[in-house]
């Protein structure tokens, strides 16, 4: 490509790239691949030649529904536009023939959109079923009773029922969904049949009392691209519409200035965790007089159970490019970084594959696009230790050094990468920037709350019906996101508790699941936001558990360099581990908030500092599992672990009374 | 200047000091076990932490400069209980052998230990297995009480560019060991003893020698004796509680003597010998311009170590004179036998030494066998001989002065400053200035070597011709002397310097690795005060003129550089590799 200058932009972004009529998108992020997207997408390589040779076969990231990968999109004359979820080779046939060929939805793999419809403004063409209690039989009893009413009314050779994979509507009983429109029934009963057939299919009119009218709770700023472009095509981001907008709008239209002004308005915070105000981290950063700055992006995401970054690494590569270099136009940096963990691949890939075709098509380089603004980006690997992410620790992995983190004072923003001021911020925050810039920090502050604005992107995983990236609106609550979202609970248990901010976070019980998440709501709840892993727990979960394991995860990763981390972290584990073997003593409690205080607040760096806050917070809102353990002794151990094992169910914790709890904890 | 408050006394210090500094302008003491008075803080121990009005996390006092404003509190019940919480955390990972530890009673986390009064150990005790290196024979690391504060490895790192030491693994089971699990020994290790002079705790200590020395002493069959390193005299007091620089060179000649050591000679005569066949070298190289210019000075066997695995391209720019330690233990076996008529298979030489690495220069090459015996059997530190007399039982402050014996005894003001960094340079431009011009130099305290500063330079007037000199100490100060050397040599130019003189330790002897602990550039500055003092009070201060060396050339050695005396007094050095595995 030859090098890009600001007037091609413009034309790209007065003419968008229309999509081609007939397409299939395979899925292929890591959790894709992982569910083998490679074998379905080449199994439909070898198909389409002799099924319909002009069908174009796409690539894309994720659109985040991990719980139905492989996931792919198809897109064909008559249909509506639909995920398939689950997919395998077997499946692709049918796919091209019957649903391209015949027109025809397959059973028991769409994923419904979540832009549900509230008009029938289009004829109806299919209908979804499911029954979102999982009731057995009643999907196929719904599936069956429509297609009759269909058939009777002469109906069947337009309109077709599927039973669908997902719905994104929950326990609402029996629902029905008509395509294309979108307009979807919930609750519906068997004396409704007649009337969805005959008023909505047959009639055209909605059916207000069925009417799911709650739109949807995801708003996708950060995931906007996620499984819907190429991730290796620098021509699917610009083409897209509003790819690169963000940097020329900046180069050409604002001064660095006016870009820092820009995200002041927008509000936007660190998205890795702490928080901080990324406007005044870039003023900062350029307020420090040195003849090199640098922006670096924190892809070094380790938290268990967390792929936000790695999902939006995979899945939009080139928006968190143009994030960083607009960063480095608005605190005159020319040098970035990104630091990404050596077990992301295939996010590496994309990301070296981007950072090429940025600097073949003139976005990258001298003189980016013809102002002049001049950048370089580059890849380091992290090795995998998690406090390489915290920012001084990452640095001195970037300069070749052991990563630890070394005392702050003096910050980054002052002496960073090689003694220059530098910007650390994480994969979201980058990717939250170009969009910033072209659709105002107005609007992006227009979503979230007073103090949190925008969104957050969450990983959903642990006990719940569809593990899946999530991005929401700041303030909404966590039992939307759970409920609402994802399903609610595994195998419709009863939740117990959320787990929120990785290790550094705490869980968050069902009393206070009703909060609105923020970044201050999470904090007086005894947790963080951290960077969006959302752990689900089910009443089998035993909390003095789930606080080795995120205790344990902090032990085995502390860097080691100072005492309260290294040898506090160790040494309340062993305090953990003989509690949960039945060997605990009534003064463990208070030893154990002895050294959760020593380590919160003389350890170095984040990770020692926030270390404690899964067993304080299992303490604050659990401690009378603590005392079962502490006074149910080793035959109250071994039940419990055979529990856990599955060979029996969970012993009721013993009543302890709150206040005996509460006098050990001084 | 800053203007803050620490526990509501205003203190105003320059910028940049650490609210640690600032607190002791107000006489707060902060406790820290990481923190070293001279390096750079590693932040490692957590104890040092204080609270500053506002702030929501208490804040590390080593590593914080103070800030305008700042309101801070050093002492309140969380801050106390936090530490109290920290230390005890710190010896729940540390095993309690105070009484069988090297660093018993001079320990810095068992004198934190007592002021906390940490009670009977609530937190049960974990300790890894993982036996001590002993490999080098000079120092030995023992793992199990290292505290992880980092200081040996910002010594071995920064100050001296050796980059054996560095942290393995992480978390619990952190620890400070040579890169790649090898041993210290195959390690680009070169046994300077830093990182034992800065350890807080017993984790790195001497190989102590001291039951050998017994068993020799106690052996009817061997003739014991022992030579006094230039530095000790001014250092050993501190042991016994006297102030750093204090000269107890003739206390120090009678409790030998009383040890049991047939004969006490002083290193400061091998010194002027040394001098002597040094400052030979510089006239042969620099007046008649046979031989490699600068000369460089090899008396530091650390500092041969590092130059054979780090600068081998210097070799024929090293004096091939042997260190004072080795030509007195030579000539003791050779010169002063044969004068007194005893079997060389007999004696037994002891060296007092203020070096680890003297301990692997015994046996360093072939040349330290030259007397055809290992030419000194025991090289021990002042540490070492500090404790053998309070074994002894000596009331070693109130003893009635000795004297040394004669032979190997007298000494010049110029040989006991080789202890102090630019003390070999000061002693042999005095030398070499009185050989080339047969005058003696008329202003012979050297002042631009003299000090603390990393790199010293000076040009010194012999005759007609300048002599320019460098003077480094601490290893990572040299590679700027070596490069500027190397830089000219390339570019086909006249050399910078004609003559360098190196000390792996900071300070030089008197800063060297088996000194009394407690080492820092206040006690640095009063123990070289010490060697100057002694100097400007000796009669002789040129080491040619001391009679015991005019005599041993006289009657035994011949003429400096010549056959005899290079048999002896001579060495040869040989490129080594940086790690031997």
């Amino acid at each position: 490509m030859n090098a890009l200058r600001r007037q091609d932009l413009e034309t790209f972004a007065a003419q968008p790239q229309v999509d081609p009529a007939e397409w299939i998108r395979v899925q292929l992020d890591t959790g894709g691949i992982a569910a083998g997207a490679e074998t379905v997408f080449a199994a439909f390589n070898d198909a389409r030649a002799a099924f319909r040779p002009g069908l174009a076969l796409l690539r894309a990231g994720s659109t985040g529904y991990s719980f139905a990968d492989p996931v792919v999109e198809v897109q064909s004359a008559g249909m509506p536009r639909v995920h398939y979820g689950r997919v395998v080779p077997e499946l692709v046939p049918a796919i091209l023939e019957q649903h391209i060929g015949a027109r025809e939805l397959l059973d028991d793999h769409v994923i419904a959109t979540r832009k549900r419809g509230l008009t029938l403004d289009q004829p109806v063409t299919h209908v979804l079923v499911r029954d979102t209690n999982g009731e057995a039989g009643k999907t196929e009893f719904l599936q069956f009773a429509l297609n009759e009413e269909i058939k009777r009314r002469g109906l069947d050779r337009r309109v077709q029922v599927a039973r669908a994979l997902d719905l994104g509507v929950y326990d609402e009983g029996a629902v029905v969904q008509l395509l294309p429109s979108a307009v979807t029934y919930t609750n519906v009963l068997a004396a409704d049949i007649v009337r969805i057939a005959a008023d909505s299919i047959e009639g055209g009119r909605v059916l207000d009392d069925l009417l799911w009218k709650k739109p949807d709770k995801q708003v996708r700023i950060v995931l906007r691209h996620c499984g819907e472009i190429d991730p290796d095509s620098v021509e699917d981001y610009l083409r897209h519409g509003d790819g690169y907008q963000g940097l020329r709008r900046a180069l050409f239209e604002l001064s660095a200035e006016q870009v820092i002004a820009e995200l002041k308005t927008s509000a936007l915070r660190g998205r890795g965790g702490a928080g901080f105000p990324t406007w005044m981290k870039w003023q900062l950063t350029r307020a420090q007089p040195a003849p090199q700055r640098y922006v670096i992006c924190n892809g070094d995401e380790g938290d268990p159970g967390a792929f936000m970054d790695r999902s939006v690494l995979e899945s939009d590569p080139h928006a968190v490019l143009e994030g960083m270099m607009i960063a480095g136009y608005a605190m005159g940096a020319s040098r970035g970084y990104f630091y990404i963990r050596a077990e992301y691949p295939k996010a590496v890939e994309r990301v070296q594959r981007a950072i090429e075709q940025a600097r073949a098509s003139g976005l990258l380089g001298e003189k980016i696009l013809g102002s002049d603004f001049s950048f370089e980006a580059k890849i380091r690997l992290g090795a995998g230790a998690f406090v390489c992410g915290e920012e001084t620790a990452l640095i001195a992995s970037i300069e070749g050094r052991r990563g630890s983190p070394s005392p702050r004072p003096p910050y980054p923003s002052v002496r960073g990468l090689w003694g220059m001021p530098t910007a650390i911020n994480n994969v979201e925050t980058l990717a939250s920037v170009p969009v910033i810039l072209t659709r105002g920090g107005a609007w992006f502050a227009s979503h979230g709350t007073a103090t949190s604005k925008g969104t957050k992107v969450f990983a959903v995983t642990g006990k719940v019906r569809n593990a899946q990236l999530v991005e929401v609106p700041m303030g909404t609550t966590l039992r939307e996101i759970i409920y609402e979202v994802c399903g609610g609970v595994l195998d419709g248990k009863d939740l117990k508790a959320v787990q929120t901010g990785g290790p550094s976070g705490g869980v968050i019980p069902i009393a206070h699941l009703d909060t609105p998440v923020s970044y201050e709501t999470l904090q007086q709840l005894g947790s963080i936001m951290g960077s969006g892993g959302m752990l689900v727990m089910d009443k089998g979960d035993s909390m003095v558990e789930v606080a080795k394991f995120y205790l344990k995860f902090c032990v085995d990763e502390s860097c080691g360099k100072c005492a309260p981390c290294r040898i506090g972290g160790y040494q309340l584990l062993q305090i953990l581990d003989r509690i949960t073997r039945g060997r605990g003593s009534a003064g463990d409690v208070a030893l154990i908030h002895r050294i959760c205080l020593a380590m919160q607040r003389a350890s170095l760096c984040g990770l020692g500092q926030t270390a404690p806050n899964p067993v304080l917070s299992t303490l604050r809102y659990f401690a009378e599992e603590y005392q079962a353990f502490i006074e149910g002794g080793s035959s109250y151990a071994r039940k419990m672990s055979a529990a856990a094992s599955g060979k029996t169910t969970a012993p009721a914790a013993p009543v302890v009374a709150r206040e005996t709890v509460k006098a050990a904890i001084p | 200047m800053i203007k803050a408050r620490i526990n509501e006394i205003d203190v105003e210090v320059p910028e940049g000091t650490s609210i640690l500094d600032a607190a002791l302008h107000v006489q707060v003491k902060i406790p820290t076990l990481c923190k070293h008075k001279d390096l750079l803080p590693t932040a490692a121990c957590g104890i040092c932490i204080v609270r500053n009005k506002g702030g929501n996390k208490l804040i590390r006092a080593c590593c914080t400069p103070i800030e305008a404003g700042m309101e801070l509190t050093t002492h309140d019940r969380e801050i106390v209980e936090v530490r109290r919480s920290t230390l005890e955390l710190i010896l729940s990972n540390h095993p309690q052998a105070c009484l069988t530890c090297g660093r018993n009673g001079e320990c810095e986390l068992q004198s934190l230990a007592a002021d906390f009064n940490i009670p009977l150990e609530s937190i049960k005790r974990y300790v890894k297995d993982v036996p001590p290196d002993k490999s080098t024979g000079s120092i030995i690391l023992d793992f199990q009480k290292c505290i992880k504060c980092g200081r040996c490895i910002h010594v071995c790192q920064e100050v001296q560019n050796v980059w054996a030491l560095s942290f393995l693994d992480r978390g619990i089971n952190t620890r400070m060991a040579p890169a790649g699990d090898i041993t210290l020994a195959e390690s680009p290790c070169v046994k300077c003893g830093q990182c034992s002079a800065h350890c807080p705790t017993g984790a790195i200590v001497e190989n102590d020698e001291t039951p050998l020395v017994w068993e020799a002493l106690h052996d009817p069959e061997k003739i014991c004796v022992v030579q006094i390193a230039p530095s000790v005299r001014v250092t050993v007091g501190e042991a016994f509680g006297l102030p750093p620089g204090t000269n107890l060179t003739k206390k120090l000649y009678a409790a030998l003597r009383r040890l049991g050591f047939k004969a006490v000679f002083d290193t400061n005569f091998s010194a002027d010998l040394t001098i002597v066949e040094e400052a030979s070298e510089f006239i042969e190289r620099f007046v008649h311009q046979r031989g490699p210019l600068p000369l460089i000075t090899s008396c530091c066997p650390s500092w041969t170590d590092f130059m054979e695995k780090n600068h081998y391209d210097f070799i024929d720019n090293f004096s091939t004179a042997k260190s004072p330690q080795q030509m007195l233990g030579v000539l003791a076996k050779t010169y002063y036998a044969e004068k007194l008529g005893i079997d060389p298979a007999k004696m037994f030489v002891v060296s007092i030494m203020p070096c680890t690495a003297k301990k692997y220069e015994l046996s360093r090459t072939e040349e330290m066998y030259a007397s055809g015996y290992k030419d000194v059997d025991i090289a021990l530190t002042t540490r070492e001989l500090a404790r053998m007399l309070k074994q002894s039982g000596i009331d070693f402050l109130n003893l009635a002065d000795g004297a040394p014996d004669s032979l190997l005894g007298d000494y010049s003001g110029a040989g006991t400053i080789f202890g102090a960094t630019g003390g070999v340079m000061e002693a042999a431009v005095r030398t070499a200035y009185f050989y080339a011009t047969g005058q003696k130099l008329g202003q012979i305290e050297l002042e631009a070597v003299r000090g603390l500063q990393g790199v010293k330079e000076g040009t010194i007037m012999i005759g007609q011709a300048a002599v320019r000199v460098a003077v480094a100490h601490g290893l990572a100060n040299v590679e700027q002397v070596l490069d500027r050397v190397r830089a000219a040599r390339n570019a086909g130019l006249d050399t910078p310097y004609h003559f360098i003189e190196v000390m792996a330790c900071p300070g030089g002897c008197i800063g060297g690795g088996g000194q009394p602990y407690g080492v820092d550039n206040e006690r640095r500055k009063l123990r070289i005060a010490g060697l100057y003092q002694d100097d400007r009070e000796r009669t002789v201060r040129h080491s040619h003129e001391n009679p015991e060396v005019i005599r041993v050339y006289a009657d035994y050695l011949g003429e400096p550089l010549g056959p005899r005396a290079h048999q002896l007094l001579h060495t040869r050095y040989t490129a080594r590799p940086l790690y031997k595995r």
